[in-house]
């Protein structure tokens, strides 16, 4: 196959890319202008991310730095003693089981709140006072929810109480104290204080999706949950995905509710990637190693994060 | 977005490295153009204090001695734990730094405080009217300015009500009256012990105080020596108290201020806490009665008791350019005068062995505490050895495991031991 192009009349160059021989610069003030409106917000990711991203990169490799005046090059021993480490892979179980289970919850609670927020079957001054109350958690700090639920799940507290005036348990459960029960409970606390960012995302989500698409499965014949499946899940989806990856990267990083309610007791069943990581910087004092699980923790979250934009760019 | 991620991953290690670039606290105390020093003081007393207590000391200062003026850094004691490590990695701490004595050996390995006892020959220093010194390799690093003991509190009407005339003296007694307060049934329980993982100081004042107070020890040599019998003897006598359920619930996750809140609110009749803590008993409960007194030893022992303590210690940062200065702002804050009146508004016992805080004759529960504090000697073998609150938190973990029935007592002593023994 061959191409070819005849020559046309002469025309008048088009502005393009190229500068044409003959016309001004231009001024140096409008080709620096756009790099001075960017440099802020490049020398603030620079100062406050990119730089300590590379010193953490940096300690990982080096024979315990910050307590040593001069540290030594320690190549990839700190990640090796991290990886062989028992209580790190303990801390990876228990982080698997709270993330996984807050995940899921998050997004069942939060659909459940969302379609009841966005039934037609309630008035609006009821849907109103719903949403008030399924957001307050959402509303505390993770301090304020910390403190909340200690006095809530003591064993002399008033969840207890409750379950004893019914009838329901005959001792006092030690919730966040029983090796049996703990990890549980303060998998549940982190459920009650995250599904209403899903609840207000899924609620946004559920108000956009056309009408006509419902009354098209309708005329075709498709009941209540095949109108669900159909229509609203894929809807939805976009923002599912999205929320749920956030979501697993941001519990995986939870740190302060664990330390406040349990400090990664009783014994190390509540232990988290990010209490170990903690203990191991201001507890022990081994910032090599800290940094050295603090990369392995980063290097998941960037996994995740590039399924994260991939799956944007594909939507796109 | 990665880089949003990277930076919320390693917000912990930054907040150890951040002060290198940025500084917090600079240790290099300027000169002002009128060439007054200006020295920096971070602690966690003053938020701890009266209003203006701390402060109105260092106008005193600054009136006392022309051309130097101080700083205070002041926050929680955990944020200053943390900024003084910080500090410490960055060359930024304080000039004069409140220390805690688990900190010391870890700031001595840093090089991050300077060695007292060198400023005190330098300045002709009368070192007999310190209480006490943390020296590691005979160098002075700390100073306790107040200590803040830890003795026997019983509910005098939770006692009484159980048959028991008097607080126990030895360990036996102290089992007997637990169980009989326990027997009163509902929520009351003898004993309460705060082992949380967060903060496990309840090793040092609720558990290894047994083994002090009975002139026990858990080093050999500055070495750990937790398989000796009197730690056995201890952990034993707390898993005895464990089993028999004597214990208020919720220890393995309790605070210490969980532990005064059962106190203060009547639920358990016995507690080892802070001295520090009897007004704010008296403040949250003031129809509670309750007696302190020394912490029970094993029965038959006569020997002088140690009684654990806590300090705010004070030393001052081997970057400091004013050390002489810096070390005129310790000796104030050390000498009778001031001593006593610190001692006085903190409800602390002073660090200056002549003097005698003004509550100690006013107040017949803080003047029992003094007598109890002079007769014995304060005891925290903690203090001074190496990460310490690590070797506290991996001893917590071996006991829970041991009070959950996960492995016997020797078990649990010897794989402290093995811990504990990586980190000398």
């Amino acid at each position: 196959m061959s191409t070819s192009v005849k020559a046309g009349p002469r025309q008048s160059p088009r502005p393009g890319p190229t500068r044409p021989i003959g016309t001004p610069r231009k001024p140096w003030r409008r080709r620096v202008e756009p790099y001075v409106y960017v440099f802020p917000t490049v020398l603030l990711m620079v100062v406050l991310m990119l730089v300590p991203i590379v010193m953490v990169i940096r300690y990982s490799l080096y024979d315990n730095v910050i307590m040593k005046k001069e540290p030594v090059l320690a190549g990839i021993a700190n990640y090796t003693e991290i990886l062989t480490d028992p209580d790190f892979w303990n801390a990876v179980k228990n982080t698997a089981f709270f993330t996984g289970t807050s995940v899921v919850a998050h997004l069942v609670l939060g659909m459940a709140f969302a379609m009841m927020l966005n039934t037609p079957l309630l008035g609006n001054v009821t849907k109103a006072i719903f949403r008030v109350l399924f957001i307050l958690p959402w509303l505390f700090t993770v301090a304020i929810i910390a403190v909340l639920w200690r006095l809530l799940l003591n064993p002399n507290g008033v969840l207890n109480y409750l379950l004893q005036t019914g009838g329901l348990t005959d001792s006092k459960v030690e919730w966040l104290a029983d090796p049996n029960i703990a990890l549980y409970a303060v998998t549940f606390i982190n459920i009650w204080s995250g599904y209403p960012f899903y609840m207000m995302s899924l609620l946004a989500g559920l108000q956009g999706i056309p009408r006509d698409l419902y009354e098209a499965a309708t005329v075709d014949g498709a009941s209540y949950w095949q109108r669900w499946w159909n229509v609203t899940v894929p809807q939805l989806r976009p923002i599912i995905v999205s929320i749920a990856m956030l979501d697993v990267i941001f519990t995986t990083q939870q740190f302060a509710l664990i330390w406040m309610t349990t400090g990664g007791g009783p014994i190390n069943v509540t232990e988290m990637l990010s209490t170990f990581t903690y203990k191991l910087a201001f507890n022990r004092y081994q910032f090599s190693l800290a940094s050295a699980s603090a990369v392995i923790i980063f290097v998941f979250s960037m996994v995740l994060a590039f399924f994260y934009v991939r799956y944007q760019k594909a939507r796109d | 977005m990665s880089a949003l991620l990277c930076a919320a991953t390693t917000v912990m290690l930054v907040a150890a490295c951040g002060g290198g670039s940025s500084g917090g606290s600079t240790g290099t105390a300027g000169a002002s153009a009128g060439g007054d020093v200006t020295l920096e003081f971070s602690q966690w007393w003053e938020p701890e204090l009266p209003a203006n207590a701390l402060r109105g000391m260092m106008d005193e200062f600054e009136a006392a001695n022309p051309g130097i003026k101080v700083k205070l850094l002041s926050g929680p004691y955990a944020s200053t734990k943390e900024q003084s490590v910080a500090g410490a990695a960055a060359g930024t701490m304080a000039d004069v730094v409140g220390l805690d004595g688990a900190w010391v050996s870890d700031f001595v390995k840093q090089g991050a405080i300077t060695d007292l006892s060198k400023l005190m020959k330098d300045s002709a220093y009368d070192e007999s009217q310190l209480a006490a010194q943390i020296k590691i390799n005979n160098a002075a690093y700390m100073i306790p300015v107040v200590n803040f003991v830890y003795p026997l509190f019983t509910n005098d009407d939770l006692l009484k009500k159980a048959g028991v005339s008097a607080p126990p003296t030895n360990r036996t007694e102290f089992l007997d009256a637990a169980k009989k307060v326990t027997a009163l049934g509902g929520d009351t329980k003898g004993w309460v012990v705060p082992l949380s993982l967060e903060a496990p100081n309840g090793i040092q004042n609720d558990v290894m105080a047994w083994n002090w107070a009975s002139g026990g020890t858990m080093l050999k040599d500055g070495k750990p020596d937790l398989t000796n019998a009197d730690v056995k003897e201890t952990v034993e006598f707390v898993k005895g108290m464990w089993d028999a359920k004597l214990v208020a619930p919720g220890a393995l996750t309790m605070k210490e201020q969980d532990k005064v809140e059962e106190f203060t609110n009547g639920r358990v009749g016995m507690m080892i806490d802070s001295l520090a803590h009897v007004t704010l008993i008296r403040e949250s409960n003031p129809n509670l009665k309750f007696s302190i007194s020394a912490i029970p030893a094993k029965d038959g022992y006569s020997g002088k008791r140690g009684i654990p303590y806590a300090s705010w210690g004070i030393g001052i940062s081997e970057n400091s350019k004013h050390k002489a200065e810096a070390f005129k702002l310790v000796s104030f804050l050390m000498n009778e005068k001031n001593n006593s009146k610190l001692a006085s508004v903190a409800n602390a016992f002073p660090g200056n062995t002549t003097a005698v805080p003004d509550f100690v004759q006013n107040d017949d529960l803080f003047k029992a505490a003094f007598d109890i504090y002079k007769a014995g000697y304060p005891a925290n073998e903690f203090t001074g050895l190496p990460v310490a609150e690590e070797l506290m938190r991996s001893f917590d973990e071996e006991l829970q495991k041991t009070l959950n029935g996960d492995q016997t007592v020797d078990e649990m002593l010897t794989n402290a031991q093995a811990g504990w023994t990586k980190n000398f």
